[in-house]
This record gives C-alpha cells, structure tokens and sequence, in this order.
C-alpha cells in the first residue's frame, strides 16, 4: 500500500486531525490523538502496523521551542511503512518536560524507545509504565541531547573535562 | 646453578643464588593475572590478544574471574561515567600489588569521545593510577603484549622490600 492510500485511509477515519507531510511522507498528528490513531494503525485490517521499528526524539532547541517525536511503523505481513510526527512545546528551564502520551501498551517495544526519550530528550510519556533512565547513571542532572544541555563540572567527584 | 642428571630429579643439590627481591619481582612479573572484563570495541582486540594466536598465556597472562585473584586490571575501552563507579570498586577489590594498563584511546583520555562525549570519563586516569598507557583505537594485540613487556620492565625495577612500590600516580579526588 503507497503512503497516499495509507494518508487517505486515516483521513477518512480522522478526518482533519490528521495533517499531511509529502517531502518526506510523513503523518503528522497533535499528541492528544496520538493513541487512537496508534490503536488504529495496529487494528485495522488494511493497515496492520504490527511492528514499531522506532521512535526518535529531536529537540529543535530554544529557538524554534518545539520538540517533535518520530514514530516509525512497519507492517511485517504487507510490507508498507509509515512515518508519523508529533510535535509538542519545549518547556522553559524548571518547568514541566513536554508530555507525549505512551504506546508502550499498544506495542512493547515502545516501553524502552521512550525511557531512552526521556532520558536522553526529556520528554515525559503519560501512562509510562516505568519511566526511568535507560542509558545514563539513574543520579545523572538534565537530558544531555538537549541543544541547551550545560554538561555538569563533575560527576560522583569525577572531573567532566 | 649446579646441573643434576636426569636421573636425579630430587633437586637436593640445585642452588639459585639471587637476591630476595628480584625473586619477588621475578615471580610477579611472570604471573600477572588480569581481571576478566571488557567494556568496548577494544576488548575484541583484548580477547584477540588472550586467544591462541598471539596466546598471552605464554607470559603466564590468564584471566581471573575474580578481583580478589587478580594482579592487574586491563582497561579495555570506554569507561562511561556510569561504569567509572564499578571500576572503582572493582579495583579497591583487588590485593596490592595491583596494576593498571589503560588499554587504547578512550581509556587513555576519552578517545573519540574527548568532545562531546557527555557521558565518557575523559580518561581512567581520573579514577584510579596506571601503569602503562597503550596507544590505539584500537591497539593490535602486539601493543596490548608490548604493554605488558612495558610493565614487567617497570616491575623488575621496584623494591618490595626496600622501597615502595612504583604505582602509577594518584588522581584527583574530591
Ligand atoms: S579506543 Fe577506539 S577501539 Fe578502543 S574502545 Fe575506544 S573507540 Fe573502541
């Protein structure tokens, strides 16, 4: 199935939620649909997303202030792909991290792409089972992928530089 | 050393005249048992080095799965600041006299991740002494075999009796 045929068949369901991405096809979605239209992409006969291959997170640092979340579905059976965006606010320093509900219970794989997300990115998943850092020591200050990460003078009295 | 025949085996008469502490020195150098572990791509060459075609056990180099066992710690690859913790202990572990060979790039002084590496130590010299650095990214198994020459030469050099030991210089701690 081509991308246009998928977009059309989430459009139909979705309707104007769903917003259209063609330079590099993508979906992109706000992030309080992002679970039905996961549910969707995983149930429905004709699409049959069974396999989430990624999730990537960008921050597009201060500037711009947003930050996106980049899924990447496969369906094993029918050999289509599709590319979905979210893009929530970035939080100002000492505020709340941007909130992405998860898809851990739609798909497992989700559970360990978004620990990574969170920890490298910062980006909380409401409903996480177990959001924890996945990568960095559990102590460790602020989300080193950031664009205004200040990496600390010392760690555990281990001089940084 | 008076020669015995072979049919006396006994070894009632061989004498070797030496001074204690070269025997000390002697024996350390010629069994220096690393710990069994690798952190990165320059384990392979560790392994490399350990298995039959360069054969560290020729050296009596073998692995010890215990640091209670052993007398050196081979620090092969990139110790991440999450790591760095276990290092430490690992290596308060070990029973004086312990070494250190700091085993390619990262190691040495974070390799390829010196810039922006938020989460490498920028050398395992920070945390605990060495002994001998190894230059590489990574080492061939000659310069891994060419460190441990460098460290029996430094071994052969200490007085365990007489004087203390040449460990290698303490880092910074807080
Ligand atoms: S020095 Fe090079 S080969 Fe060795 S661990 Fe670092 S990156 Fe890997």
């Amino acid at each position: 199935m081509s991308f246009d045929d998928i977009a059309a068949i989430l459009q139909e369901q979705f309707g104007s939620t769903i917003q259209v991405k063609t330079a590099s096809p993508a979906v992109v979605v706000s992030a309080d649909v992002l679970v039905n239209v996961c549910q969707f992409l995983r149930d429905d006969e004709r699409l049959f997303f069974d396999l989430l291959a990624c999730i990537t997170a960008i921050d597009n640092g201060p500037q711009v202030n947003t930050m996106e979340v980049i899924y990447n579905f496969t369906s094993i059976p029918f050999e289509h792909d599709l590319m979905l965006h979210v893009t929530v606010a970035r939080n100002q320093p000492g505020m709340p991290l941007p909130a992405v509900p998860t898809i851990s219970h739609i798909w497992r794989t989700a559970d360990w792409h978004e620990r990574e997300a969170y920890d490298l990115v910062g980006i909380s998943f409401t409903n996480h089972p177990d959001l924890r850092r996945i990568l960095m020591p559990a102590d460790w200050d602020g989300h080193p992928l950031r664009k205004d990460y200040q990496e600390p003078q010392r760690y555990h009295g281990i001089k940084t530089k | 050393m008076t020669p015995s025949s072979p049919a006396n085996k006994s070894g009632d008469h061989g004498i070797v005249l030496l001074r204690s502490e070269e025997l000390l020195n002697w024996s350390r150098e010629s069994s220096l048992w690393p710990l069994t572990f690798g952190l990165a791509c320059c384990a392979i060459e560790m392994m490399g080095s350990m298995a039959s075609s360069y054969d560290l056990e020729r050296f009596g180099i073998f692995p010890r799965p215990s640091p209670r066992q052993s007398d050196i710690m081979i620090i092969s690859g990139t110790v991440t600041y999450k790591m760095a913790d276990r290092i430490r202990r690992l290596y308060e572990q070990m029973a004086e006299p312990r070494y250190v060979i700091s085993m390619g790039s990262c190691s040495n002084c974070g390799g390829p991740y010196w810039q922006h590496g938020y989460h490498v130590v920028k050398g395992v010299d920070k945390i605990i002494p060495v002994d001998v650095y190894v230059p590489g990214c990574p080492p061939r198994p000659e310069a891994l075999i060419d460190g441990f020459l460098k460290l029996q030469e430094k071994i052969r050099q200490e007085k365990p009796l007489t004087g203390t030991a040449l460990t290698g210089e303490n880092p910074e701690r807080l």
